[in-house]
């Protein structure tokens, strides 16, 4: 196991590296010169100038890739041109609003999408079974900014129970929480939706696998084979499909952020794309890098601890 | 009183009949060997008596096991049954255990299910103590092993371990050394043979194979579509009436006719071939370790010959046939086909069968296009009669070439893949486990078929199995492989009647053989 996790630590750390390297190169290759690109058509040459003296860029590439990552590494993530503070700064506050928002709704996803999947797959061809994959279909085809909307409009406006947008901060935890419910709600639908039926179809294949014959030969009853045997052996498909899931909710949740005025990750990356703030989506780019390799690392781990046959391999 | 009596059993799933009026009993102590060919019903009498039928099942007539009726038991009463009073023995060791728990857990289970004030340390105690009976002795099979770090035999005991953990009355084992090698089958069944008995157990032995159950059941019963056709003691191919029992025997030890003299000069020369693996490295900048599939193997075959290859599970002749096929580089020796090395022009003069008839098919592509494949190698498309002939040839007629795969039997399915491999018409068709996966009856009629395409074409085959009883119907001249190397050559004849490794001694020792009839 030991051998494994190290191996994985450097698997890891070389992802890592090539990530750093691979973003570098695609801000470098923009055509032009990245100060003229931000400042835009009708910049002075001497604003340029002074720009590109104060981004570093008159430097050696080599140079200014190792101050970017030796930066990054001492939590220096340079300064952002159109908000004029440092971008470690920005992500930060940022951070805490996306990521409890991602974490809520995966909790959500997986606290939906466990129960619903096992059960269909204990009732095969119910009518429990179908109304599942009738529910879970539509979960995936109802884009997730139309359902927010409409939870805007029953929860927010009409009931009243929650504020339509915006984020109050966590000085006061439960109106945090409670700005957060809705998005969370509508991200986690369609990933609840998509978790279920991974979770359905994986268990009813192990359902069929020749061991759980074989337990139910030793006296265990259907539903001990399923939780003792086939359970832990359906995890497989479903932890990796709940990485995905985890990175595209700390990522992807830009529309959502939209629909409720959160000022999230997602919604910092597309302000600072459209506004060619190339430092600060470098840096946002590269932590959203480094939370996908994070949270693949994590399920690297969670394979080994559920399968033992991985723990000889790397 | 007897153990088990199962009286005018009838089963029929949504429906459909399966088996009728099945009648069958075991005694204490007793084996009961029950021999069919697949969908013979032999598997699904077994699940009955354990009640772990296919949902739509549907039961008639008794059975009563302990002088209770199974039928009527609750499902809560069958869980206390399964695995207290019955055990069961599945075919397929490889899957029949839960990969992600070890093999302690999984035998204590047994016990913890049905003794549920059993402690975990006593559970696993008392798990040890059955690993022991099965031969797995605690200093070399420690409870915390996985499945996945144990050979094929080893696992089987570990099924069997925890079937009998409790000591049932009654042992259920549906071919349980199909999918073993011979002298691992022989252990098994020399265990099963034991554990009845230490324990007093009955036996219900389930196989395809007559020489597996002649050789150990004291009663033997005769299952053809869903019902019992003969019984009798272990005399059985004495005292047999039925045709079909009779049918089965002869089946089992067939013989093809030949009438093929090979000539002199050699059509495949195999010489010094060797074939290494390179293992996972152990440590980040060590030197990978290297393991040699094959071994400086060299050999040939004269046009017309018949040669068999045989060996056990991982002995390398499954990489030498795909070294032979060009499909493996080799790292030392050459293989020559016809004089050339193997490559694109002679590769159509070389054809493969594989074992599984179900697995090797695209199971989209109509009959036609799957058995014209081979066509690629001579660059054109096959014509309507080239197809039509093809078909013919094996047995089949023209209109089959509009079906798709799945509407054929094993056995027609084996016959298609032939018919694939005729097609171009090579000069030596390679047989990898060609007729393994097949019942006796159709095996029969394959390697009748085999013998007559070598009569009318000429053709050479290699034909590799780890069957010794089909090696000796339809070879030549043998080859016995072991670890990679070939351990001793000859006539298949001779070879079989005076074998001179002690490796060959032990393969022809264990494998079971029928009685004379």
């Amino acid at each position: 196991m030991l051998r494994y996790a190290i191996k994985r630590v450097g698997s890891l750390a070389i992802s890592l590296i090539v990530a750093s390297l691979v973003i570098f190169a695609c801000i470098e290759v923009i055509p032009g010169d990245p100060a003229s690109f931000m400042l835009g058509l009708n910049a002075q040459p001497d604003t340029v100038a002074a720009l590109r003296e104060e981004l570093g860029l008159n430097a050696s590439l080599a140079t200014r890739y190792l101050s970017w990552v030796t930066g990054m590494l001492s939590g220096d993530f340079g300064t952002s041109y159109t908000y004029r503070s440092p971008v470690a700064e920005i992500i930060g506050d940022r951070l805490w609003i996306s990521l409890p928002l991602a974490l809520i709704a995966l909790g959500l996803t997986v606290l939906i999408a466990f129960p619903v999947g096992i059960l269909a797959a204990t009732k095969r061809g119910s009518w429990a079974d179908m109304s599942v994959m009738g529910a879970t279909q539509l979960g995936i085809a109802i884009p997730n900014f139309w359902f927010a909307m409409l939870m805007v409009l029953l929860f927010a406006i009409n009931l009243r129970w929650f504020s339509a947008g915006g984020f109050p901060g966590w000085e006061n935890p439960a109106a945090a929480l409670k700005a957060l419910t809705l998005p969370a709600i509508a991200l986690a639908l369609p990933q609840a939706s998509i978790l279920a039926r991974v979770m359905r179809s994986a268990l009813l294949d192990t359902l069929s696998e020749d061991y759980i014959r074989t337990c139910r030969a030793k006296g265990l009853t259907q539903r001990q084979a399923l939780w003792r045997h086939a359970l832990r052996n359906a995890m497989i498909p479903v932890l990796t499909i709940i990485g995905l899931q985890f990175s595209f909710l700390l990522a992807g949740a830009i529309i959502i952020e939209n629909v409720f005025y959160l000022p999230g990750l997602g919604r910092l990356v597309f302000q600072a794309i459209s506004q060619r703030d190339l430092i600060m989506v470098e840096s946002v780019v590269f932590l959203l890098v480094f939370a996908v390799i994070m949270v693949n690392f994590a399920v690297d781990l969670a394979y080994a601890w559920v399968d033992p046959r991985l723990r000889g391999r790397a | 009183m007897t153990l088990l009596s199962i009286e005018n059993l009838s089963l029929s799933i949504r429906g459909t009949p399966i088996l009728r009026d099945v009648s069958l009993s075991v005694g204490h102590g007793e084996i009961l060997g029950v021999i069919g060919e697949s969908g013979s019903g032999k598997s699904l009498t077994a699940f009955s008596v354990l009640q772990l039928l296919p949902s739509g099942a549907s039961c008639e007539g008794r059975i009563n096991l302990l002088g209770e009726d199974v039928l009527a038991k609750s499902e809560s009463a069958l869980c206390a049954m399964r695995g207290r009073d019955v055990g069961m023995v599945f075919q397929e060791p490889m899957t029949a255990l839960n990969p992600v728990q070890t093999i302690g857990a999984q035998v204590a289970e047994t016990i913890l299910i049905h003794e549920p004030d059993t402690s975990k340390v006593d559970a696993m105690k008392r798990a040890a103590h059955a690993l022991t009976r099965c031969e797995l002795p605690q200093d070399k099979f420690p409870l915390s092993r996985y499945p996945h770090e144990m050979s094929g035999g080893q696992r089987q005991r570990v099924v069997i371990a925890m079937a009998i953990a409790l000591q049932p009355k009654l042992l259920i084992a549906d071919e349980p050394t199909t999918a073993l090698d011979v002298t691992t089958q022989a252990e098994i069944l020399d265990l099963l043979a034991r554990l009845v008995r230490e324990d007093d157990m009955g036996l219900m032995l389930i196989s395809h194979d007559l020489a597996v159950v002649t050789d150990m059941a004291h009663r033997i019963a005769i299952m053809k579509n869903g019902a019992v056709v003969e019984e009798g003691g272990a005399d059985l191919h004495r005292t047999m009436s039925h045709p079909y029992t009779k049918a089965l025997f002869k089946a089992s030890s067939h013989q093809p006719d030949r009438n093929v003299t090979p000539q002199d000069t050699p059509l495949l020369q195999v010489q010094s071939a060797t074939r290494d693996y390179t293992l996972p490295r152990k440590s980040l900048f060590g030197q990978a370790d290297k393991f040699r599939a094959v071994d400086n193997v060299s050999f040939q075959i004269k046009r017309g010959e018949s040669l068999g290859l045989v060996g056990e599970s991982g002995c390398g002749k499954s990489t030498l046939t795909r070294a032979i096929l060009g499909l493996e580089p080799l790292q030392g020796g050459t293989i020559l086909l016809d004089g050339q090395p193997v490559g694109p022009e002679v590769r159509r003069k070389m054809q493969v069968v594989f074992q599984d008839p179900y697995g090797s098919f695209n199971p989209r592509h109509k009959v036609a296009r799957l058995v014209s494949e081979p066509f690629h190698l001579l660059g054109r498309k096959a014509t309507e009669a080239e197809i039509d002939e093809a078909l013919i040839s094996v047995g089949l007629t023209p209109a089959d070439k509009t079906k798709y795969i799945h509407e054929f039997s094993g056995g027609q399915r084996q016959r298609i893949a032939i018919a694939r491999a005729l097609i171009i018409k090579p000069e030596l068709i390679v047989l990898d486990e060609a007729v393994s996966a097949l019942d006796v009856s159709i095996r029969a009629q394959i390697l009748d078929l085999l013998a007559d395409l070598s009569d009318r074409f000429g053709l050479t085959y290699l034909f590799i199995s780890h069957d010794l009883s089909v090696v000796r119907a339809i070879t030549d001249r043998c080859l016995v492989m072991q670890s990679g190397k070939i351990v001793e050559e000859g006539d298949t004849e001779h070879l079989f009647t005076a074998p001179s490794h002690p490796y060959t001694q032990t393969l022809i020792a264990a494998a079971p053989t029928l009685p004379d009839l």
